[in-house]
């Protein structure tokens, strides 16, 4: 038998989009891999060389028993261990929020990887903004399911948000992609409070 | 588990004992298993002198695909040995990885080629110091080099080249059997596809160089050990070799795996005896694990494996940074770490682990949890072998053998 020993992938809208973006061949880095299903994905459809860090232990052994490279380790304190441009992309997918020092860890991704492809959920969605304004509670999404107590997300942002981040940083996004409630893209024309408002994930391709 | 005295003469005839000896003897210059002889056919050595002739002893399962791309090296421990899936040709016990190699099993004989060596400077066929010295047709006894890891694999690398192998599909193994397998990364890195150490580090801490230490005192300070010459006067350092196997013992076990095999209890009594005998339990099974050790190892043996551990260090050996031995590596890693080994504990798996990402090695580590120590290796640990068996199934897809199937 000379299946793919992958685990069957969850639908996760913004593997699509990350799918989309990763050129074939290339060696990946997926930070905060979960169960390896992005690695495992891309590794049969791409022919990618992936490897990932994944904090959860079970997870990573998970992932090492069914065949992918996954390394037990914490993104704001081992990606400090890897040297420059060692991977053609660095992903970091729902991941971001989760960080203590999200900014340290973004400048690890683009100097590790030539590019670097960041998802996160969108606080500035209207469906968050609505939560918080009518009931005056945390809100809780389909992409933000924990309560506040429980969650392991400790810096929500915005697309505006991050946008800001990445200019101060001098960051080159190369190609943003929102997507809305229903998964779908948000007209690449519209104007970024547009993008904020109505997408409740995005997608960045980001460049030194 | 057997009431034994300390020196291991336990309750057995003498004539038994010693027939036991006289085949743990004829072993050492003539094994059971295979063995690879290279009759002036020089091995150097790091200590800057060489071995004219000399033999490796080994065993196989499995079998080599057309291609031979399918071999796997297996490097035992300290006191292992050859017969890793085989009955022990003395002791008449099963192989010390029996619970992962075999049809089916993780290490998967059905799919790959599995090749184990007796290590240099051991004593189960292949040269060491209770071999027989081909210039005097004596032992050697401290007359042998002292021996390195290095020297353990570049042996290997001679057998695996006789063999016909050009690129091992995996190198396995734990603790010592670790440490070659990082030699093997570093120093053969173009010729070992992926690489699998368990239960190790990238050198032997203080600590460890301290309890190996007590263990070759305690075999030095034996009255028969004769300055290293016990073999030609038919003598035998019993009482030093059981106690540096009971001190080492010791090493092997977490805290919480004697507690709750033995805790306080006492043995095959009421009370304490308020002597010296072996009142408890924990007394008892350190007393037959030195004995048993005494039957199917040799003391001097024990002293020069212990210094190759000793002297172990990646990075010394690579201007100070474990990285540059790993430098460029193509190799696929898995390290493997067990979260109740005193003796090499994650944080030595994980130096290893940032040298190989400093390199941008492709690798793996999984810490698993287990409440057995060191041996954890050794024993039926399920999620140790899930991930073993996983990642030489990726491998395989990588390499493009035939790979077994896939855990569930």
């Amino acid at each position: 038998m000379t299946e793919t020993i992958a685990p069957a992938p969850q639908r996760r809208l913004d593997y699509d989009v990350i799918r989309e973006l990763v050129a074939k061949g290339s060696r990946i880095l997926d930070v905060g891999c979960g169960d390896g299903a992005l690695m495992a994905l891309l590794e049969s459809s791409h022919g990618v060389r992936a490897s990932g860090i994944e904090i959860d232990q079970k997870n990573v052994n998970n992932a090492v028993a069914l065949g992918l490279s996954v390394v037990q380790g914490d993104a704001d304190t081992d990606l400090a261990n890897y040297p420059d441009d060692a991977f053609d992309y660095v992903i970091l997918s729902q991941t971001l929020q989760a960080t203590r020092d999200p900014r340290k860890v973004l400048e690890n991704l683009l100097r590790i990887g030539r590019s670097c492809i960041v998802s996160f959920p969108n606080f500035g969605f209207w469906g968050v903004r609505l939560q918080l304004l009518v009931q005056g509670e945390m809100p809780t999404t389909g992409l933000l399911p924990d309560m506040w107590w429980s969650t392991s997300n400790i810096h929500f942002c915005t697309i505006r948000d991050f946008v800001v981040l990445c200019d101060e940083m001098g960051v080159t996004v190369e190609r943003p992609i929102a997507l809305n409630a229903s998964g779908k893209r948000i007209p690449f024309n519209a104007p970024w409070w547009f993008w904020n408002l109505f997408g409740e994930q995005a997608v960045f391709l980001l460049r030194r | 588990m057997a009431e034994t005295a300390v020196d291991g003469s336990a309750a057995r005839p003498d004539s038994a004992e010693a027939d036991l000896e006289a085949r743990r003897r004829s072993e050492v210059d003539h094994p059971s298993s295979l063995v690879a002889r290279f009759d002036n056919d020089p091995l150097t050595l790091d200590a800057g002198v060489s071995l004219p002739s000399w033999q490796i002893a080994y065993q196989t399962y499995g079998t080599l695909d057309a291609a031979r791309s399918n071999a796997i090296l297996l490097c035992h421990a300290l006191t292992g040995d050859q017969h890793a899936a085989n009955r022990h040709p003395v002791t008449g016990r099963a192989g010390w990885w029996d619970a992962l190699v075999g049809p089916g099993k993780p290490v998967d004989t059905d799919h790959f080629f599995v090749i184990c060596a007796n290590v240099l400077g051991g004593c189960s066929g292949t040269t060491g110091p209770a071999s027989t010295d081909p210039e005097t047709g004596k032992p050697y006894g401290l007359s042998m080099p002292v021996v390195t890891v290095a020297d353990m694999v570049r042996a290997q690398e001679r057998l695996i080249r006789h063999l016909g192998i050009d690129t091992l599909f995996a190198v396995v193994g734990g603790s010592m059997g670790g440490m070659q397998v990082l030699e093997w990364g570093a120093s053969f890195g173009d010729r070992v596809f992926a690489a699998l150490p368990i239960a190790t580090g990238s050198r032997h801490s203080p600590q460890n160089i301290a309890f190996h230490e007590v263990g070759r005192q305690s075999i030095m300070a034996d009255p028969d050990w004769r300055g290293g010459r016990y073999l030609e006067e038919g003598l035998k350092p019993r009482k030093g070799l059981s106690v540096a196997r009971m001190a080492a013992h010791i090493t092997y076990v977490s805290e919480a795996a004697l507690h709750r095999k033995f805790g306080r209890a006492l043995q095959d009594r009421e009370n304490v005896t308020f002597g010296f005998d072996a009142d408890f339990q924990i007394e008892s099974y350190l007393r037959y694990q030195g004995s048993t050790f005494v039957d199917r190892f040799d003391a001097n043996a024990y002293l020069y494996l212990t210094r190759a551990m000793d002297y172990f260090d990646l990075a010394r050996q690579h201007n100070g940074r474990v990285a540059n031995a790993f430098r460029g590596t193509h190799t696929r890693w898995c390290v493997v770490s067990f979260t109740s080994d005193w003796l090499f504990p994650t944080t030595e798996s994980r130096t290893i682990v940032h040298a190989l990402n400093a390199t941008g090695a492709q690798v793996s580590f999984v810490e698993i949890e287990s409440d057995k120590g060191h041996d954890a290796f050794l024993l039926e640990e399920p999620e140790f072998h899930r991930a073993v068996r996983g990642f030489l199934t990726g491998a395989a897809l990588a390499r493009g053998i035939e790979p077994p199937v896939a855990a569930n």
